[in-house]
């Protein structure tokens, strides 16, 4: 059920992103906000200049979890993302198996809890 | 509110009240905010005294703004007697009350002035109620001529007393406003304190909504109610944070009522009574709040938002009960929710028109599906989804939940159509809730369909529905929904007996990790117990590549090229992707005879490592993405001065990664997939029986005989009714086994064979599928010319087909008369005989006349045949030889050089005669040796002369040998000399011998 919900969330960043091209506002703005708020789950989008998306799923029931919050952790992740996307020895399309991005998003999971 | 002359005033209203919101006025305000254009409209009421505002009163709709005098006085003794003590008490009752807002207004009139011409100059009044009441304001007091005549006098006049009026009004009215939001502002400080109030709080800040909403300022308005949202949600948090707020108590009460929201009045009374008497449920507030919210939302004509905050108001109160604890009745929410959702949308609909809702689709789908999915909660919930209908129980549920919506809203009472009238059909019978429900998610998949998007919701009822997302989930491999979507479609390809698409799936379903260790054994026992059926419908054909994965092949021996009793072993590697063992009764793998030369299909046999093995590449569609992108990086320089213009990286390969997933996604749809599965008819079979497979790895192990080349073609597991195909084997496969007839060679063992001397030839018998047995021999048979020599020492070497030794036994030959006979030891098949055999070819004894007859008898001139090659003397044996495995001699030739030539020339000096005899080794550097003769004759000389040249020779390496010499005759005819030959004949011999050792020896 978790996946239909991301599923369909990268829909909705379709959307916007091609929202976005149309109005040509703030197209600096990598954080798409609330996605696709559901009664368990709200899903939060970020998509980088190449289009690479990403998605966090937060329960509906934490409420430690603000805008604010949510930004600086899809931030994290991006820089994240684009060091392991620096090393030479990854090949874009595997599985990611950095040990480095592996300990980032488990801290940001941690925290979350 | 106005005071004064009420008649006067009473004829002016009519006039000022339509005449002040004509235009608009610049409306400054404190905070920084941005100045409006609004148009101000006011209310005028009578003065009275008790009607001025109290100290501590916070209303602000019905607050005086601004206090007007109306006079039409024009007589200074009148002013004197009365109408100055009369401004003076209402002057004194304002400043009690603290209100400076107020203003004189003196209408003239010409009329009045006519009668009274006594009277002052018309400014005097003025000036005189001027210099009484507005001392440093003289703009408190203005003066209105003839306001009911339609001079151009007197509508300059009104306009000027208007924006008076306004200016003066607008002024009171922002100083008012900024201390009412003032006080507002130190209320909500206060929020900390025990006895503070949501409630009241609330109540002060909607007047201020009040207030802008009336000034129109509906973006003002809505932010008063949004700045009241988030300070409850706040609150809410914090509580759930274990910060509890007594206040917030009223709010927690248990839920009695779930009648959804109301959005068809502009404001809802009732709900605001309960909040202004503190006895608002959570539900009463937030329903209200969003009510107001809707309205100006509406007002602003933002419909498309409140659709937005319709789903996260939803969403967001269910989670806020939750955290609250507030207790419901189970169903009670979900009952609120369908109806809110339908409210909502029905309102949006009320103010939009058909193509406006089309076009945004997107905003609203969200709603209908929300409402869908309570809809069939609540079907769950009351038994209306069950085969049976609901049960006693169920039925209880329904009508608890049924009276918590209470009577039907006198607004909605007269529509067919209404939420409330949904439901509570809905609710009635399984039949009225199908209709509704399927009506409902039919809505909100068209909708889905048209933004473009895929329903994440699981309905069971379209199984092309499933089929299409399946589509998109196994190309885009979303491995977890993919599992789940299956499982729905395996449930409908059940319900609908599509037997073969179920065990299909069934099968999918089986080998998926994703899946419970029970739920894969229900999948894969589901497939055995059909395949145990003894139905007499046809087999049921599946897609191998759910069942099992095959790895790799091995071939045994590994060149997958054997000979036609040798047994070739093709090892399968199969992992079985089942989750028990699957016994199938047989596995078997046709294959396709070749129509190709023995030998040829080496080269096609690419994919076969030389160890043997043929690796499988795995097909699941996870595995296409492994082949790596290929990137490059392009960098363009512009073409005027090779500046670097723009750099980027492009991928080489991404229409053969794209078309990878489009492949990938009609293996592993059940549909296409099944109509390849058809086996090829009448195609040979490699087959195994009574195989069981375990989940994993497995190996089985097919043995081939049959000669021929051989492609794999397809691989077939059956279990009872079911077939397993695999259609197509890639890479292609091939093996080959060759059968082989017996074959003798007979080669010389050194580059020429030498006539006149003992020469080694070497015999091979490939024995083909023939094995030599015991008593077996070759028939040679023997020639004058060429004997076989016996030797001791002669013996056979056994091979094998891959030439490895395997023994050496001596050979027995038999010379009789005409034949000789080797006796061959006792070989396998396709395996090599090799032994040596000596054999000596006799010079013909006068190559002089080699074509003459008299030298060839008739058996030899067939078998030896003498012929000239560049300056030698060839001689061709040929060898009859009868082989044990077959009827027909095998005729063998061999050809022999002849090592010697001999030239004879007659030489004359005078009368005597010399014969000079030269014999050429054409064997070794052409050496010659020249012999001279003279001829002497004792009597007379014979008619012809016949002469004998005999020379004896031996290899260098064994001079001893005993060998027959070389003879030369010729004749000479008519010469008349005499000679002693065998005298001279003696010497020479001597001679020969010498020189024929030095040649052997040299070489």
């Amino acid at each position: 059920m978790f996946h239909y919900t991301v599923h369909t969330s990268l829909d909705v960043v379709e959307e916007k992103i091609s929202g976005v091209g149309k109005a040509l506002a703030d197209q600096r703005e990598l954080y798409l906000g609330l996605l696709y708020p559901t009664e368990d789950y709200k899903v939060y989008g970020y998509v980088t200049n190449s289009k690479v998306k990403f998605v966090i799923v937060v329960d509906s029931s934490n409420t430690s979890l603000r805008d604010n919050e949510i930004r600086s952790m899809f931030r994290k992740l991006h820089n994240s993302f684009t060091d392991v996307m620096c090393n030479p020895f990854y090949n874009p399309g595997d599985p990611i198996q950095s040990k480095a991005f592996d300990s980032i998003v488990s801290t940001m999971m941690v925290q979350a809890c | 509110m106005s005071a004064g002359d009420q008649n006067l005033f009473t004829a002016l209203y009519g006039s000022l009240t339509q005449q002040l919101p004509r235009e608009p006025m610049e409306w400054r305000r404190s905070y920084g905010r941005a100045p409006k254009m609004i148009y101000l409209e006011a209310n005028f009421v009578q003065f009275k005294e008790e009607l001025l505002p109290k100290e501590g009163n916070k209303a602000l709709l019905t607050f005086p703004f601004l206090h007007v005098y109306w006079t039409d006085c024009c007589d200074s003794e009148v002013y004197k007697a009365s109408v100055k003590e009369d401004m003076q008490r209402w002057q004194a009752a304002l400043r009690l009350h603290g209100s400076v807002d107020w203003l004189i207004a003196v209408v003239e009139s010409d009329n009045k002035k006519k009668n009274k011409t006594n009277l002052l100059p018309r400014t005097s009044i003025v000036d005189k109620i001027r210099s009484d009441f507005c001392n440093k304001q003289s703009d408190r007091c203005v003066s209105l001529c003839d306001p009911l005549k339609e001079s151009s006098r007197s509508q300059e006049s009104w306009s000027s007393f208007l924006t008076k009026l306004r200016t003066l009004l607008l002024m009171s009215f922002t100083r008012n406003l900024g201390r009412f939001e003032d006080e507002m502002r130190t209320l909500r400080e206060k929020r900390t304190e025990p006895g503070w109030s949501f409630c009241d709080y609330f109540m002060v800040q909607e007047e201020l909504a009040f207030v802008f909403e009336m000034l129109q300022q509906f973006e003002d308005a809505l932010v008063q109610y949004d700045e009241l949202d988030a300070l409850f949600t706040q609150y809410v948090l914090n509580f759930g944070a274990g910060d509890g707020a007594n206040w917030l108590g009223s709010f927690c009460q248990p839920v009695r009522s779930w009648n959804g929201l109301l959005l068809r009045r502009p404001i809802d009374m009732e709900k605001r009574d309960l909040i202004q008497r503190g006895e608002a449920s959570l539900l009463d507030l937030r329903s209200y709040l969003f009510s107001r919210q809707c309205t100006l939302l509406i007002f602003l004509q933002r419909p498309w938002e409140v659709t937005a905050r319709a789903l996260e108001l939803l969403h967001n109160c269910v989670q806020e009960l939750r955290l609250l604890e507030v207790s419901v009745v189970s169903g009670a929410l979900d009952c609120w929710v369908f109806l809110s959702c339908l409210e909502v949308l029905h309102r949006i609909e009320g103010c939009c028109d058909r193509s406006q809702l089309e076009a945004n689709t997107s905003h609203t789908v969200g709603l209908w599906t929300y409402a869908t999915e309570k809809l069939r909660c609540l079907g769950d919930l009351c038994g209306l989804v069950s085969e049976n209908g609901p049960n006693s129980e169920d039925l209880n549920k329904t009508v608890d939940l049924l009276a918590g919506l209470g009577a039907e809203r006198p607004e909605t009472v007269n529509s067919p159509q209404s939420p409330y009238k949904k439901l509570k059909e809905a609710l009635s019978s399984v039949e009225a809730f199908e209709k509704h429900y399927l009506e409902l998610s039919h809505a909100a998949m068209e909708m889905y369909k048209a933004i473009g998007r895929l329903p994440r919701f699981n309905i069971t009822e379209t199984r092309n529905f499933l089929l299409d997302s399946l589509k998109s989930y196994v190309s885009e491999s979303w491995s977890l929904p993919l599992t789940h979507t299956r499982k729905q479609i395996a449930e409908c390809q059940k319900q609908l007996q599509k037997m073969d698409e179920y065990l299909q799936t069934s099968a999918l379903l089986a080998s998926d990790t994703n899946l419970s260790d029970d739920e894969r054994r229900h999948f894969c026992q589901e497939i055995l117990t059909f395949a145990s059926q003894t139905a007499e419908d046809a087999r049921v054909a599946l897609s191998m590549s759910s069942f099992t994965r095959l790895q790799e092949l091995r071939f045994r021996p590994s060149s997958a090229l054997v000979h036609v009793s040798a047994a070739l072993q093709l090892e399968l590697r199969l992992c079985s992707l089942m989750p028990v063992p699957v016994t199938l009764e047989q596995i078997s793998a046709s294959i396709h005879f070749t129509q190709e030369q023995p030998g040829s299909t080496a080269q096609k046999r690419a994919a076969q490592n030389p160890d043997g093995t043929v690796t499988f590449p795995a097909a699941s569609p996870a595995s296409a993405s492994a082949s790596a992108l290929e990137l490059c990086e392009i960098l363009e320089h512009s073409p005027s001065d090779n500046v670097l213009s723009s750099a980027g990286v492009a991928c080489r390969n991404m229409h053969l990664l794209m078309r990878q997933n489009d492949s990938a996604t009609s293996l592993d749809t059940p549909n296409t997939a099944l109509t390849a599965l058809t086996l090829e008819d009448g195609a040979q079979m490699l087959r195994a029986s009574d195989v069981t497979l375990l989940p994993g790895n497995n190996s089985i192990v097919f043995t081939s005989q049959k000669p021929g080349v051989y492609t794999l073609r397809q691989l077939c597991a059956t279990l009872g009714q079911v077939q397993f195909i695999l259609p197509h084997l890639y890479p292609v496969v091939q093996y080959e086994v060759y059968s082989q007839e017996p074959q003798l060679s007979i080669q010389p063992l050194t580059e020429h064979l030498l006539a006149g001397l003992p020469q080694q030839v070497k015999f091979t018998i490939l024995t083909g599928h023939y094995s030599v047995k015991k008593g077996d021999a070759l028939q040679l048979s023997n020639t004058d010319s060429m004997p076989v020599l016996h030797s001791s020492t002669c013996s056979a070497r056994i091979l094998s087909s891959s030439a490895e030794l395997l023994a050496e036994s001596a050979l027995s030959i038999q010379s009789s008369e005409k034949v000789t006979s080797i006796s061959l030891p006792v070989t396998p098949p396709y395996h090599t005989l090799e032994f040596l055999l000596e054999v000596l070819c006799h010079i013909p004894s006068c190559p002089a006349r080699m074509e003459s007859e008299r030298l060839t008898n008739g058996q030899i001139s067939r078998r030896s045949r003498t012929r000239f090659n560049s300056g030698m003397t060839l001689i061709d044996q040929k060898v009859s030889v009868d082989c044990p495995w077959s009827i027909y001699s095998t005729l063998v030739s061999l050809t022999f050089h002849v090592p010697f030539k001999v030239k004879h020339s007659l030489l004359s000096a005078g009368r005597r005669k010399f014969i000079q005899v030269c014999l050429q080794n054409l064997v070794f550097r052409q050496q010659c040796v020249f012999s001279v003769w003279e001829l002497r004759w004792s009597s007379v000389s014979p008619v012809s002369l016949h002469c004998v040249f005999s020379a004896a020779f031996a290899p260098a390496d064994a001079p001893d040998a005993a060998l027959k010499p070389y003879t030369y005759d010729f004749t000479l005819e008519r010469v008349s000399v005499s000679a002693d030959g065998s005298d001279l004949s003696r010497v020479c011999v001597a001679a020969f011998h010498l020189s024929l050792c030095d040649i052997y020896c040299l070489r």
